[in-house]
């Protein structure tokens, strides 16, 4: 007899079975860009400390073809992230009011607001238009 | 009761998570693609610009903590991932994906310090 707990046996490729998977292996994955792009501003950083030049090298390696790109999917799958992190925001943090449960489209609409007025605020700043 | 280092690290996934969700698509799109696609002028990224925002002490501050939660954000997202794809050697991949977000931690905080 073995003392070794049992471990269900599990593949690597469970997940592309269903649509249902795929979009929960998709919203695990976009973690990887939130990584991504605190590297992006981690390099940048660094090119900053080194000086004029230095950063303006950092911006025209960014700023160019396969910079592009890989922006324009980081972006693409950060924006996948916030949304599914809107949506189960409910469901992580559930609210109520005296004794009644706040609806959660009332969370998640509430957070989609917050996220499109930080989200101007940004473009605003940084495109000098304030 | 072992102690245990989940409350920390989940505090931090969550942080990470939430204000990433908030910030960062804006902020790929401003500093990546905004301007080679012709809505910013490059002097809105100019050095100077950039330079006096970093070095203020808030601006320190709020990068410091805004990479760092994204990071971990990261590390622990992807641990909990690979062990979703089945890969059952957690041990090593907390070590790993950990150390990553540690040190990117610590460099954050001395490319600030240098800046």
């Amino acid at each position: 007899m073995s003392n070794r707990p049992y471990v269900r046996p599990m593949g690597t490729t469970w997940w592309v079975s269903k649509a249902h998977y795929i979009r929960y292996m998709i919203r695990e994955l976009t973690c990887l860009f939130v990584g991504l792009q605190a590297l992006v501003l981690l390099i940048g950083l660094y090119r900053l400390s080194q000086g004029r030049e230095a950063f303006d090298e950092f911006l025209a390696t960014l700023w160019g073809p396969a910079g592009q790109m890989m922006s324009a999917l980081i972006l693409l799958m950060l924006v996948i992230h916030s949304a599914s992190w809107f949506n189960l925001t409910p469901k992580a943090m559930p609210l109520w009011i005296g004794d009644k449960k706040v609806p959660g489209w009332m969370i998640t609409g509430a957070h989609y607001g917050g996220w499109a007025v930080v989200s101007a605020v940004i473009v605003c700043l940084v495109g000098g238009r304030w | 009761m072992a102690r245990s280092n989940k409350p920390i690290v989940w505090g931090l996934f969550a942080a990470g998570g939430t204000a990433s969700a908030f910030v960062a698509p804006a902020l790929i799109f401003v500093l990546g693609l905004a301007v080679p696609f012709g809505l910013f002028s490059p002097s809105d990224l100019a050095y100077d610009r950039v330079y006096s925002v970093v070095s203020h002490p808030l601006g320190r501050f709020v990068l410091f903590g805004y990479i760092t939660v994204c990071l971990w954000h990261a590390a622990h997202r992807t641990r909990t991932t690979v062990h979703d794809l089945g890969i059952r050697n957690d041990r090593a991949t907390l070590r790993v994906s950990y150390s990553a977000a540690g040190l990117g931690t610590v460099l954050a905080g001395a490319f600030l310090t240098l800046i």
